[in-house]
């Protein structure tokens, strides 16, 4: 019976990922407990945890086992052995244990994410922490050879006769002790009786064998842990003269064994999976109802087909929104990795925060959650760094000692919005307005608007000199983090309040497949502008619109001068007709600027499906993909910021004015970056 | 698109014999390795692609998705297709899993070449379309022109306008 076993490499991979994010969670709340000095309190639950985290570990040396992952096998064994320890209260926890343990989660990871993708392995790392393991174990009072690592083990091994009948098999134990080292075998064949007293029920046979290689004797002692009361078993250090390559012990070939990745998978809740079997199920009636209908068809029957139109309708529906669905995963995956993060940079950083979360359940596709997880990560090293004070300037300026970084999650219609927020300094405003003008970026001795300064941190090389540390400040600057973000469609604001605190507000699209669009004629063709973007439409008089020196047109809506930017002029397309009375003016909205667009028609509002240009063809400015309309003609999407962006750089070149906007017509500093989703 | 794959051309015409479409672009035969030809189509209507070279007529729908149409008389500086003529016809074709459509005037043959019937294109200063030309070949005493399908379709190429070659 052949049977590959590959095809369970990724779900192993999977399940001990998420197993390692659990016991780092549980590790970081017992870290907690501690620094509480409530550990006597509730030693019960203390003790419930760490059997938690100890079948994460047992269950990844399990696995590890059977696949023959030989490095991560004995990594994960000494894991456990340290874990089996603290369960057995043969030592006490202490905030070094936990760390020492935090540190095995990231070798962990480390030889999982090897073993996946083929990626080298730091070994040091890995070796430092296997050594701080074995320290700890050998450190250990009372503990006799457990902790011995001698060159190699002479076993011997005569089990009873019975051992067969108990289950077990002698070969399997030896296959075991092969995989801890170098293993030479003898068979003792003496007491085999004459052939016809032989029972094949019977386990006849004793082994000789030398286990060379620096393994623990514990490790040796429990491949016999099942037999050792039923068998006559000795383990006794090798002399001294083992071989010196035989050091080399955990790291054999096998250790860089890679795994062919089977491409992406994604796990799926059966709630999921029944939902779109019942829908499935729905649509095949449908169906049916369908070709009857079609099959005896007379005019009598075009009702009954009109209906069952309409309910394919509803089922299509229904099954794109299930499909959709399966590909959203809750932001959870990407707020596990925060409190770790924020332990370490807080500890590293001398700064005393409390991390609180909220909305982990919030879902979002799983793509977006993918790429979303750096720049998140960078915003809230970010907010550690720069942001929050250290104790005594907290408590100088009558703050708590402690600092507190919000990271909020929710949905509102067709976006996501995360907000991160700190209760720290606040952005440096004259600091930011001095650099950017010793870059160029502002004229000098201007007064930037605080709006201003929000723009100027997402320009590239603004980093505030004073505020570089070997944290934040390492090249990836938040210029990249908006570039990242817009690239998947959404945006990402800033508000701050000095002394108060700074918060930024990442706006995402809940999902980069499907798109809430409205059509706009153009000429001869028909664009889609994304609904998000979309404020209003009006039409407008001539007389409306006014003309500034450089040329641009501004026209008045209610309180605010707007942009008014013809479609036609920024594609280069030839309009219908350039009387502005006969056009009609979509306001839209993109990062954090109102303009109004001038396009020749209004269709109605679609939901489309995304098709990439760049699959077969390249980027275009000013449109972020394609999609194909119910006629089967491509229509494009417009690209709304890029398209601002464009028109900027475009009356830029006639002015020559920096990049920053000097004016921010109809912006309202508040909307834009408030979710007004909970958090205030 | 699960179509997109064909295997890869031999795009030299020096060995073994090569299957070409032929086509006909401004009275002269064009020549195509046949591996790369996905499907013929009709002309249908295109959407344009704002910001991007001339002879780049639009995008159309490919049974989902969205493929460039490249304008060969336009690409080759050729007068373009007046009214009132032969209607223009779109060759499909892949390269590496990248599709295009090339319009030409008129799909006229399957044929086969020889070793022996194929040439490298002679060395003439200031060609200015000589880099897409793979070989010439010489069907029935007429010449045929083979081009390099590749390099029409790489995007690097469709910056450079139109130049002469180095």
């Amino acid at each position: 019976m052949a049977i590959d076993i590959r095809q369970f490499h990724q779900t192993f991979f999977e399940e001990s990922q998420e197993g390692l994010a659990g016991m780092e969670a549980l590790l970081l709340e017992l870290e907690g407990r501690l620094a509480s000095g409530g550990a006597g309190a509730d030693a019960a639950s203390s003790r419930e945890t760490l059997n938690t985290i100890f079948r994460v570990v047992h269950s990844i040396k399990g696995g590890s086992g059977t696949f023959g992952f030989g490095w991560l096998a004995d990594f994960s064994h000494l894991v456990e052995t340290l874990l089996d320890d603290l369960r057995e209260e043969r030592r006490a926890l202490d905030r070094a244990t936990v760390d020492l343990l935090l540190r095995s989660v990231d070798c962990l990871r480390a030889l999982l994410d090897a073993l996946r993708t083929g990626a080298p392995v730091d070994r040091t790392v890995i070796e430092q922490v296997s050594a701080a393991l074995e320290d700890s174990r050998r450190a250990l009072p009372g503990d006799d050879t457990g902790s011995v690592l001698a060159s190699g083990w002479r076993i011997t091994f005569r089990p009873r006769r019975e051992l067969f009948r108990s289950g077990n098999d002698p070969l399997r134990i030896l296959r075991e002790l092969a995989t801890l080292g170098e293993l030479r075998v003898e068979a003792e064949a003496s007491a085999l009786p004459a052939w016809k007293d032989f029972d094949p029920e019977s386990c006849y046979l004793g082994w000789r064998a030398e286990l060379r290689g620096r393994v623990a004797r514990a490790a040796v002692a429990e491949a016999f842990a099942w037999v050792a009361d039923d068998s006559e078993l000795e383990i006794v250090p090798l002399a001294a003269d083992a071989p010196a390559e035989a050091i080399a012990g955990p790291h054999r070939p096998d250790a860089p064994a890679v795994v062919k990745p089977r491409g992406p998978s994604i796990r799926v809740s059966t709630l999921k999976m029944d939902a779109l079997m019942d829908i499935v199920g729905e649509l095949v009636i449908t169906q049916t109802m369908l070709s009857q209908s079609a099959a005896n068809f007379s005019p009598r029957e075009l009702p009954r087909l009109l209906l069952g139109l309409a309910q394919l309708e509803r089922n299509v529906r229904q099954l794109q929104e299930s499909v959709m669905a399966i590909r959203l995963l809750p932001l959870g995956f990407v707020f596990s990795r925060l409190p770790r993060l924020v332990r370490d940079l807080g500890q590293r950083l001398g700064k005393d925060v409390e991390l609180r979360l909220s909305g982990e359940q919030t879902e979002l596709d799983k793509t977006v959650i993918e790429r979303i997880s750096d720049p998140l990560l960078h915003m809230v090293r970010n907010s550690l760094d720069h942001g929050i004070e250290p104790p005594a300037e907290r408590r100088a300026a009558g703050k708590p000692a402690t600092g507190v970084l919000r990271v909020h999650a929710c949905q509102k219609g067709g976006s996501v919005y995360i907000e991160i927020e700190d209760d720290g300094r606040g952005l440096p405003y004259e600091r930011i307005a001095a650099r950017a003008m010793a870059l160029g970026l502002l004229p000098p001795e201007t007064r930037p608007t605080p709006e201003q300064i929000h723009e100027l941190i997402f320009q590239p090389g603004l980093s505030t000199a004073a505020a570089v540390s070997d944290v934040s400040g390492r090249g990836v600057g938040l210029d990249v983090v908006r570039n990242n973000i817009r690239s998947l469609g959404g945006n990402v604001e800033v508000t701050s309040q000095p002394g108060r605190g700074t918060r930024f507000v990442i706006r995402l699209p809940l999902t980069l497949a499907i798109l809430d669009g409205l059509g706009v004629q153009v000429g001869t063709e028909v664009y889609l502008l994304p609904m998000v973007n979309v404020v209003e439409s009006l039409r407008l008089r001539r007389e409306a619109v006014q003309r500034l020196p450089g040329g641009e047109e501004m026209f008045k809506l209610r309180e605010d001068y707007l942009p008014l930017m013809r479609l036609h002029e920024l594609l280069r397309l030839a309009p219908r007709s350039s009387e502005i009375d006969e056009c009609i003016v979509v306001v839209v909205e993109a990062d954090g600027w109102r303009v109004g667009m001038l396009v020749d028609d209004l269709h109605g509002q679609q939901q489309v499906v995304i098709k990439s240009l760049e699959t077969h063809y390249r980027r275009i400015e000013g449109i972020t993909a394609a999609t194909i309309l119910g006629d089967g003609t491509v229509a494009l999407i417009l690209d709304v910021g890029g398209l601002i962006r464009l028109a900027q750089t475009r009356a830029g070149g006639r002015r020559e004015q920096p990049v920053v906007p000097l004016s921010l017509p109809g912006r309202d500093p508040g909307s834009a970056a408030s979710t007004g989703c909970g958090l205030h | 698109m699960d179509t997109a794959h064909t295997t890869q051309a031999p795009t030299d015409a020096g060995h073994g014999a090569l299957q070409c479409l032929a086509f006909r672009l401004g009275g002269q035969d064009y020549g195509i390795p046949i591996l790369h030809v996905q499907e013929i189509r009709e002309r249908s209507r295109l959407t344009a692609l704002p910001h991007s070279p001339p002879y780049i007529q639009g995008v159309l729908n490919l049974r989902g998705a969205v493929v460039p149409v490249i304008d060969l008389r336009a690409r080759f500086q050729l007068e373009p297709l007046g009214p009132g003529g032969p209607a223009a016809v779109v060759v499909v074709v892949s390269v590496k899993g990248r599709l295009a459509g090339l319009v030409v005037d008129a799909v006229s043959d399957v044929i086969q070449l020889g070793p022996d019937q194929c040439q490298a294109v002679p060395e003439f200063e200031g060609h200015a379309h000589r880099r897409f030309l793979s070989g010439l070949a010489t069907v029935d005493g007429k010449m045929l022109i083979l081009l390099d399908v590749e390099r029409l379709l790489n995007p690097d190429e469709w910056d450079r306008i139109g130049g002469p070659s180095q």
